[in-house]
């Protein structure tokens, strides 16, 4: 068996508690750790995907005890792909808090970031829905931390917001699990998917209140309108490493909605359907055009990319509410873009933040190496609002093509390109009143300049941005591994049996136990 | 059938003050209604196991046994909100000290405001 694909969950498991005991005082040193902790991540979840990349589940069983009992991870396309993602995302997060000094702002911050990472990971990886509940709590609390680092009032009063709202998360999932096992007398993913097959089509009450209740869970982690009011002030207040970080905390949302949706309620299963052409489609198609009209309404810069997420995301649930291994594509290539553009935009307003009294959309004297910034910010904003020729237009263009042919074509055509427009003068009228009228401000004689952001930050920027670039001109490989992918969601027949089939510890369970 | 109706109507009980202190607009309420509800879920997991009286939670030879799962469910649930709960009311604390004030929702006037008005 082998044992790397743990490995993305103990590596920051181990690094986290030697931050904090052997290095607490000592900020270089945080940060090598940090950063060659992150580095080998890459380098694992790079080899994890390379394995898993040929259509392998791979399946590792904790303390060799076999499913449904014991406690399994497994690897498949999509989860190691989002397991790579994170872990390059989060090297360059890293880079920007260390390059803007935003990790000496407060205590613990690197310790708490390997945390939030081994939940992200976790969260990925699990086979067993219970488990997603918990590696969803390490990454909460470890992101609790992160929100309120460096305090401040009105930080403090956005992390209660964040914090009371996502208890309320936790509760629902666990009501949800609780309805799951009294239904059907498991939690493992693939156990569920054979078992929920199985229930009698006349007595589906109790699995469809759970479908329900857990699409209810995933959607408040992807800020699905109505569920989005916890996100724009906490992702505005928070600080700006820590906000880019959450970037792919709604994608795990996302992701969590793909696998239990595929794996266990299948999409043609009678008890849930209806459940996302009726509900989800509607809602998604309503946090895009809320989302976007944010983008226009907001009046501070980091509200307007907090906005722009929620917008974002809804762009990636209407993908994956049509539910078509075409949309999945699409929502797959749309996720990797909107957390590269959404976490560069976060970085950028911090690099203008610095340089000014507030971050409100007024004309103000220029910021300190404006040109580079307003350049990166051009850019970004290109690929946020989808115009050519970044991937955003190519994702976009993706998801308009896989909702052609569903009876709600001209819905999710309107609002979707009605909503980008809408982004494109909210970004244009945020981008040139930042640099642009500035040049007609005088700055004051008496204030001192700010000095100019330091290189390591642009470093990061330069590094995510170019990371959209290479997804725009490697779109044609990008899509047709998503297209794998999705093909591989759509017959979740391996996944199940390597889960099940796989020797180990009681795997020879007596039938009459249930 | 009486034990059913009475583990039943404390959840619901429990689920229905949960949800009403959690509507308030102060970070105190809100915090003991989260509680509530995480009580009512507690004993809602315990109960998805099927409620057996006397019976042992493991597999021996008897004919009826409890399930012992939804009890090692139920253990990780406490503690996650009880450490969840320690951290909120430690980072309410913290906002209402600093700012004297603790509505959980956002002030009227917008903090940069406050500051231009103020210089």
């Amino acid at each position: 068996m082998m044992h790397w694909i743990i490995a993305p969950v103990v590596l920051p498991a181990i690094l986290a508690p030697f931050i904090v005991l052997a290095a607490r005082y000592h900020f270089g040193i945080q940060r090598v750790v940090s950063v060659a902790g992150v580095v080998a991540m890459i380098a694992i979840a790079a080899g994890l995907a390379w394995q898993a990349s040929d259509g392998t589940i791979m399946l590792y069983q904790l303390g060799d005890w076999a499913a449904p009992f014991g406690i399994v991870v497994v690897g498949d396309r999509l989860s190691t792909l989002m397991v790579l993602l994170t872990a390059v995302l989060a090297l360059f997060v890293l880079l920007y808090a260390i390059g803007s000094k935003w990790d000496e702002r407060g205590w613990h911050f690197h310790a708490l970031f390997q945390f939030q990472l081994m939940g992200i990971m976790g969260a990925f990886l699990t086979g067993d829905l219970f488990n997603l509940f918990v590696f969803f709590e390490v990454l909460l609390i470890a992101s609790y931390g992160l929100m309120i680092h460096a305090g401040g009032n009105v930080r403090l009063r956005a992390g209660v917001q964040y914090v009371l709202f996502n208890l309320i998360g936790s509760t629902l999932f666990l009501f949800a699990l609780g309805a799951i096992y009294a239904q059907t007398g498991t939690l493992n993913m693939a156990d569920l998917a054979q078992r929920v097959a199985l229930i009698d089509p006349a007595d589906t009450v109790g699995i469809r209140v759970a479908a329900v209740l857990l699409l209810m869970v995933f959607a408040i982690k992807a800020a699905l309108v109505p569920l989005h009011f916890w996100l724009p002030s906490s992702y505005a207040e928070a600080p700006a490493p820590v906000a880019a970080l959450f970037a792919i905390m709604t994608k795990v949302g996302a992701y969590a909605i793909i696998r239990v949706y595929t794996l266990i309620f299948s999409p043609d299963a009678a008890a849930t359907s209806g459940l996302f052409d009726v509900w989800l489609l509607p809602a998604a198609l309503v946090s895009l055009a809320v989302g976007m009209m944010g983008v226009l309404a907001a009046k501070k810069l980091d509200r307007l990319v907090a906005f722009s997420v929620i917008g974002s995301m809804g762009m990636v649930m209407v993908a994956l509410s049509m539910f078509t291994p075409a949309s999945i594509s699409a929502a797959l290539y749309y996720i990797i873009h909107s957390t590269f553009a959404a976490a560069a935009l976060f970085l950028i307003s911090d690099l203008v933040r610095s340089g000014r009294a507030n971050l409100k959309l007024t004309a103000m004297a220029p910021i300190s190496g404006a040109a580079l910034t307003s350049g990166m910010f051009f850019v970004a904003a290109i690929a946020m609002t989808g115009l050519p020729p970044l991937s955003g237009f190519l994702g976009k263009l993706m998801i308009l093509q896989a909702g052609f042919d569903t009876n709600m074509a001209t819905w999710i055509w309107a609002v979707i390109l009605c909503s980008s427009l809408i982004s494109i003068v909210g970004f244009a009228r945020a981008g040139s009143t930042l640099f642009w009228k500035a040049k007609s401000i005088e700055p004051d004689e008496e204030t001192v300049p700010e000095p100019a952001p330091a290189a390591l930050s642009y470093v990061a920027i330069g590094g995510l941005l170019t990371l959209l670039v290479a997804h725009t001109i490697f779109a044609g490989a990008a899509y047709s591994y998503a297209e794998r992918t999705a093909a591989q969601l759509f017959a979740p027949l391996p996944y199940v049996s390597t889960v099940l089939d796989t020797p180990g510890k009681l795997s020879t369970p007596s039938k009459e136990t249930y | 059938m009486g034990l059913e109706l009475l583990v039943a109507s404390a959840i619901g009980i429990l689920t229905a003050a949960g949800m009403y202190l959690v509507l308030r607009l102060r970070t105190f309420p809100v915090i003991m209604g989260i509680s509530l509800l995480t009580y009512a879920v507690n004993v809602f997991l315990f109960a998805s196991g099927r409620l057996t009286v006397s019976a042992p939670p493991i597999l021996t030879d008897a004919t009826t046994y409890a399930d012992p799962l939804p009890q090692a469910l139920v253990l990780t649930a406490i503690v996650i909100s009880f450490g969840m709960t320690a951290v909120v009311v430690m980072i309410a604390l913290g906002a209402y000290l600093g700012a004297n004030d603790d509505e959980v929702n956002d002030p009227v006037t917008d903090p940069d405001d406050a500051v231009e008005k103020a210089t």
